[in-house]
């Protein structure tokens, strides 16, 4: 069975905190940070559930195009 | 298989379009805007006509959008950038032309503007943001504003007595015998921005085989006007602006 990989990289702080990749990830990967402002202060979003199946679907709805999603098939 | 296996060049799904450049967009967080510029750079790469596009950019939020897509841009007075285009397109037959506009701008100060072009069969595209709110100057009533809905200058809601009804330019641009294209679209999910970005093709491509005037309008969210979080304006959209607004192609010219 083919297992899919996904991985996400983001622009932090190009990132304000929308929420909008938060809600639209399928596999509830995504998180705003708590703590960690970037330098205009906004919690940005980051991969902390390790789920990632490179859909894009974050990428895709991420109003200011800071996520870049990669994707990895192994057999 | 960690992280640094998988992100190489090879295995990329999705990154910033590459004619959006690194100006951070000054948009308040979550705003449509960003999507559909998105879209539209995204878009004119596709298409291959990078030098060859002329983007026309209004007064309202969509000002600075000149600052964020790299293709010559005009910047039109307050409404008049359907004019312009006009004069863009007449001059420059082989050039892609459009207009990237708010309700403020194309249904309101420009409505006469935006009639005429579109009845001319300009072959331009009007890209039409419809938040039914003006957002840049401060979350005032537009003409597209919902019945009931509060705005800093209708604070107890618009009243049709008081205020007429929302206006549907879409439904009106459709009477027209100019135009070739015009439909409604929205981009509060991959679906939905998929959609949208297969309209605004579509349009671009009309303009350019000449078969008149396009018209996309994109029921978008004002999360700061709206006074709402993203999240919750994505849903109030979907729940109030979708009545009043139907989805989907009014008119299509084959």
């Amino acid at each position: 069975m083919p297992k899919i990989d996904g991985a996400i990289v983001v622009d932090v702080n190009r990132c304000k905190g929308c929420n909008l990749c938060v809600v639209a990830c399928p596999t509830h990967t995504l998180s705003l940070t708590t703590k960690e402002v970037n330098h205009k202060g906004y919690h940005y979003c980051e991969d902390t559930g390790g789920g990632c199946i490179g859909c894009a679907s974050c990428a895709i709805v991420c109003p200011d195009a800071c996520i870049t999603v990669y994707k990895k098939r192994t057999e | 298989m960690t992280n640094k296996e998988i992100i190489s060049s090879e295995n990329l799904v999705y990154a910033k379009p590459e004619l959006m450049n690194d100006n951070t967009m000054h948009y308040c967080p979550g705003c449509s805007h960003g999507v559909v510029h998105k879209l539209v750079a995204e878009v004119i790469a596709e298409m291959e006509m990078t030098e060859k596009t002329i983007g026309i950019s209004p007064v309202g939020c969509a000002v600075f959008a000149y600052k964020y897509i790299d293709i010559d841009w005009q910047e039109a007075a307050h409404g008049r950038a359907p004019a312009l285009a006009t004069a863009c397109k007449r001059l420059w037959p082989d050039r892609l032309v459009f207009t990237y506009q708010g309700d403020g701008d194309l249904a309101c100060i420009g409505t006469g503007e935006t009639i005429h072009a579109l009845n001319r069969g300009e072959n331009i595209t009007m890209i039409f943001i419809n938040n039914a709110i003006y957002g840049m100057t401060g979350g005032q009533m537009a003409p597209t504003t919902l019945i009931g809905q509060k705005t800093a200058t209708c604070p107890y809601g618009r009243d049709v007595h008081l205020h007429g009804y929302p206006l549907k330019i879409t439904e009106i641009a459709a009477m027209l015998d100019g135009t070739a294209y015009v439909t409604r679209q929205s981009v509060q999910n991959v679906a939905a921005i998929k959609k949208a970005k297969k309209a605004i093709r579509h349009a671009f491509e009309n303009s350019m085989q000449g078969k008149g005037s396009n018209l996309i309008e994109i029921v978008s969210t004002c999360s700061s006007g709206w006074k709402l979080s993203p999240e919750k304006a994505n849903k109030w959209m979907e729940e109030n602006m979708f009545a009043y607004y139907p989805m989907g192609d009014l008119k299509d010219v084959k």
